[in-house]
């Protein structure tokens, strides 16, 4: 065993040096070659949120495929709370468990990717020499390299993009809000029918960054690590929005749904009848589920909404690297991410660049039914990225002190 | 491994000195003392109200068909899960809800659901109400395996020919005889409500949560040194446990002094019509209204779209059973390899433990207490320490250090379940089969076990509810390769569609309620010529 891992850890380097030489941009295919004799055989521990059952469906059928081309088996570990592997791995840590870690791969990313990166709980770099990773056109797309800002370095690898985007019924609404100030006037007047997830839920975190950026003249400062300094003026503009917006809220903002299945719901039961989602495609797949009328259509705000890529990580001390690598770069091929993007399936955004597909890979993405109430790409509106991940934590934080007495 | 970290030591994060930097953010947490009152008292008057209720009923029970049917659908909800119980009834009792459904637009005249705080308001009512309805069953049954051997009839029997109402007689005869066997279990569920996570997410407030709820939010922040801070939280929730225990063992000295009139006062009919009156019915709204909040679930796991005021679903649908029926297989096997063996092990362990210290007539030692322990420690916090513990010595993750892992909390189950029965079995039946001549162990075979066969197989089947209901200990000591039953359904209701977490429910109610009808119903079979002998039946 020994002997196979440092193999692997060779493996990996030179590929890593190869793709360092502007002459050869991917792995040699003898390295890649090595990778998947290795894995072949491996069991991959799969640490990854399920409490959405199209995700997990599609998750299965990953499982199928892996083991079918290369041999790998894959054993999806359904997680509540991503935060659970990554106790696992600590502990595994703590207790000196540094070769034959239980958790292969994390389905990962922002404040999470950050503190395992921080903590040096992350193996690495391998991303940039899996062979689809070109696919995503990273010298184009800081999202691939920049993961809520931190840099990625390879040390995850692109898995799914998301968008936020607003639904409503349109038995109830009869014209959505287009931004933050309509928002509240809309509010005012239709007082108990829009909420958020209660702060620090990430769809809760992402719905005030978003009236933060969008309340703000210049968001540059976001995107850097926050001065203390800063803080009162740049946020100024949030609170006063907050403070007008919470009584119109529903129950009056004296209590909050706790997550987006919460929200969902909420409005399943016609309670609220504007919501929010991190997946563009959320209302449609609600829709089939029977949770959401098929009158809910979905919109964004004229501004851009903000988004972010979640990733695959891979433990410092995972014990199947090789079959972990193998999957992550199975799940960055154009059949993997369009079989993905079917709404149908489970509607999650890609993270291939389109131009840098092949035309028959290309007609895999052109003949997806989206569904009634999914945005098309080019009406999702311009992606603002993730601020700094000490904005949001502080605005989090502002944001307990402030509404929880 | 909660203490440690409390006080700043984790090495693997950095925190390599003592100090009291954790302590200092927790205190500075907005709203931090709301957290610890929500704790306290709710723990508290959910387990006074629960013992009313059981109280109240036993001393109503003529053992009419009324009161039978009652008591036998209780039962059943003892193997509801936790969670599933909160979300029927918040589904219930929402403004959107099965009740709202109901009366709208008819009686309410509402075509929109009113926006009205009932779940999750401020003062947690909602939460004890939802525990309540978990407690009650679980006191009820604990009651009602100790019964067995205290003989109430004999006792009524007595103070009825002294003229007492019947249920004067049995708060004065049999209640003060009873209350010492089922003191344990009471003392659990003042430990559970005071720490009680998911029915609290459900159910509670938000704005803060419970202190429990906000201990949890801490361990799974992405910002990992926040768990030191989550430590002291750890910490100061096993005191607000505590000090809700010393409260509650402080009222139970005034009550002793206070009662002492009123036990020999000789009154003998005041106030028995309310009673008899008030135990039916507050037992009777406690099982109807979790059969409501089932009922919702089973609506809920065949229903297609469902609009507001609408009291039924638009469409049925057969979906999401189909959805989830494939995979569970393995789980199902899973939780009940673990569940079995846990139990039997634990039953082992407990039976021996009780048996030695009969036959060597040992007190109840004060070291019990460090078998509560895990009781009343927020899982979270020393689940971690287990982890690393395991991993230290080598140990991977597998099947036998999950069911290790379930013993922590089947062993204190069992205990607290069977020890009273056991211990204050008359000696004098064992004393006889040793006179006649029988060596110890066939004096334990055929005489003692077969005298607490009921109480033995009610907690077997507590315990087994126990093992099912495991999820943080089943995920992190299994390092994610033993899917039970509960990991699947923790893990889907983190995606909240109710149809499905509707399913996941059912399904894993399944496996305890057919240890709950086993342990009622093997003792009926077993003892079918000696009525007396058949306990909680």
């Amino acid at each position: 065993m020994p002997n196979n891992r440092n193999s692997l850890r060779a493996t990996v380097a030179m590929a890593v040096l190869a793709l360092a030489l502007p002459a050869a941009a991917t792995p040699h295919t003898s390295d890649w070659q090595s990778i998947m004799a290795e894995a072949k055989g491996q069991t991959v521990y799969w640490n990854a949120w399920a409490g959405e059952e199209r995700i997990n469906t599609y998750i299965s059928w990953v499982a199928q495929q892996v083991d079918a081309r290369y041999g790998v088996e894959l054993v999806h570990v359904k997680l509540g709370d991503t935060s659970e592997a990554v106790s696992r791995v600590l502990a595994e840590k703590q207790a000196g468990n540094d070769e034959r870690g239980s958790v292969d791969m994390i389905w990962i990313n922002g404040e999470n990717f950050a503190a395992m990166k921080a903590n040096g709980l992350l193996f690495g770099p391998w991303a940039d020499a899996m062979p689809h990773y070109p696919l995503t056109d990273p010298d184009n797309t800081p999202a691939v390299r920049y993961d809520w800002t931190i840099p990625v370095d390879g040390l995850e690898s692109p898995w799914s993009s998301s968008q936020v985007v607003f639904y409503y019924d349109t038995a109830l609404v009869e014209n959505h809000p287009n931004n933050m100030a309509e928002l509240l006037e809309w509010a005012t007047l239709n007082p108990g029918e829009f909420t958020y997830p209660q702060v620090p839920n990430f769809l809760g975190n992402a719905f005030i960054t978003q009236a933060m950026l969008e309340l703000s003249d210049s968001t540059k400062l976001f995107y850097e690590p926050m001065q203390a300094e800063d803080f009162d003026t740049a946020t100024a503009a949030l609170w006063e929005f907050l403070d007008e917006l919470h009584p119109h809220l529903w129950r009056s903002g004296r209590a909050f749904p706790s997550n987006s299945a919460d929200l969902r719901s909420l409005m399943g039961d016609s309670e609220i009848s504007i919501a929010l989602s991190f997946s563009a495609t959320e209302a449609s797949g609600a829709i089939a589920n029977h949770e959401l009328p098929d009158t809910v259509r979905s919109y964004v705000h004229d501004s851009g909404m903000i988004g972010n890529m979640s990733f695959m990580a891979i433990p410092y001390n995972a014990q199947h690297k090789a079959g972990a690598m193998v999957v992550a770069n199975y799940l960055m091929s154009p059949e993997a991410q369009a079989e993905k993007q079917d709404p149908k399936v489970w509607g999650s955004g890609t993270i291939l660049a389109m131009d840098m597909l092949s035309p028959e890979e290309r007609a895999l993405f052109d003949d997806i039914d989206l569904g009634i109430a999914t945005l098309p790409p080019s009406e999702l509106g311009e992606l603002l990225g993730q601020p700094h991940p000490s904005w949001v934590d502080a605005i989090a934080e502002a944001w307990q002190t402030r509404y929880v007495n | 491994m909660v203490l440690l970290p409390a006080f700043g030591y984790l090495p693997v994060l950095g925190g390599d000195t003592f100090h009291l930097e954790a302590w200092q953010a927790l205190w500075a947490r907005a709203g931090l003392h709301r957290s610890i009152l929500l704790s306290y008292f709710s723990g508290l008057i959910t387990t006074l109200v629960a013992l009313f209720i059981v109280v109240l009923f036993l001393a109503a029970n003529q053992g009419t068909w009324l009161d039978r049917t009652i008591r036998r659908l209780v039962s059943p909800l003892l193997a509801i899960p936790h969670a599933a119980v909160a979300f029927g009834l918040a589904f219930l009792i929402a403004p959107s809800g099965l009740l709202a459904r109901w009366l709208s637009p008819g009686v309410t005249g509402w075509e929109r659901p009113p926006d009205l705080l009932i779940v999750n308001d401020p003062l947690g009512l909602a939460l004890m109400a939802g525990l309540v309805l978990k407690e009650v069953p679980f006191l009820l049954l604990m009651s009602l395996a100790a019964l067995a051997q205290l003989h109430p009839e004999r006792r009524v029997t007595l103070a009825r020919s002294l003229g007492y109402a019947p249920s004067i007689a049995w708060l004065k005869c049999v209640f003060p005889a009873l209350y010492p066997l089922i003191r344990l279990p009471v003392y659990a569920v003042i430990a559970y409500a005071t720490s009680v996570v998911d029915m609290a997410l459900i159910l509670g407030p938000t704005l803060p949560p419970t202190l429990s709820v906000s201990i949890i939010t801490w361990f799974n922040d992405p910002d990992l040194s926040r768990r030191f801070m989550a430590s002291a939280g750890a910490v100061l929730q096993l005191g607000v446990t505590l000090a809700a225990l010393l409260t509650w063992w402080l009222g139970e000295q005034a009550v002793q002094r206070l009662s002492q009139r009123w036990l020999v006062n000789g009154s003998r009919l005041s106030g028995s019509a309310a009673i008899a009156f008030g135990g039916r019915a507050l037992l009777s709204t406690v099982t109807l209204l979790a059969m409501s909040a089932l009922a919702g679930l089973a609506l809920f796991s065949v229903a297609g779209f469902w609009r507001f005021p609408d009291a039924l679903p638009g469409t049925f649908t057969l979906d999401h059973w189909q959805r989830i029926l494939p995979s569970v297989t393995t789980p199902l096997i899973n939780t009940l390899s673990i569940g079995l063996s846990a139990t039997l092990i634990a039953a082992f362990l407990v039976v021996a433990t009780l048996e030695h210290a009969a036959r060597h007539h040992l007190p109840a030692r004060r070291v019990q207490w460090l078998l509560y322990l895990p009781l009343i420690v927020p899982q979270v916090a020393f689940l971690f320490g287990l982890v690393v513990a395991a991993e230290s010595v080598g140990i991977r993750p597998q099947h036998a250090l999950v069911v290790a892992a379930h013993l922590l909390f089947v062993v204190p189950y069992l205990y607290l379940s069977l020890s009273e029965a056991y211990r204050r079995l008359d000696p004098r039946w064992v004393q006889v089969a040793l006179s006649l001549g029988a060596p110890p162990w066939r004096a334990f075979w055929q005489i003692r076990l077969p005298l607490l066969l009921a109480p033995l197989l009610t907690a077997c089947a507590v315990s087994l509810a126990v093992s099912i209901g495991q999820y943080l200990p089943t995920l992190l000591l299994g390092g994610g390769r033993v899917p039970t039953i509960t990991t699947e359904a923790v893990a889907m209701a983190s995606g909240g569609n109710r149809r499905l977490i509707a399913v996941l429910a059912l399904l894993q109610a399944l496996l305890p309620f057919i240890g709950f009808s086993l342990a009622l119903l093997i003792p009926r079979l077993v003892w079918a010529k000696r009525r007396q002998m058949r306990g909680a039946a």
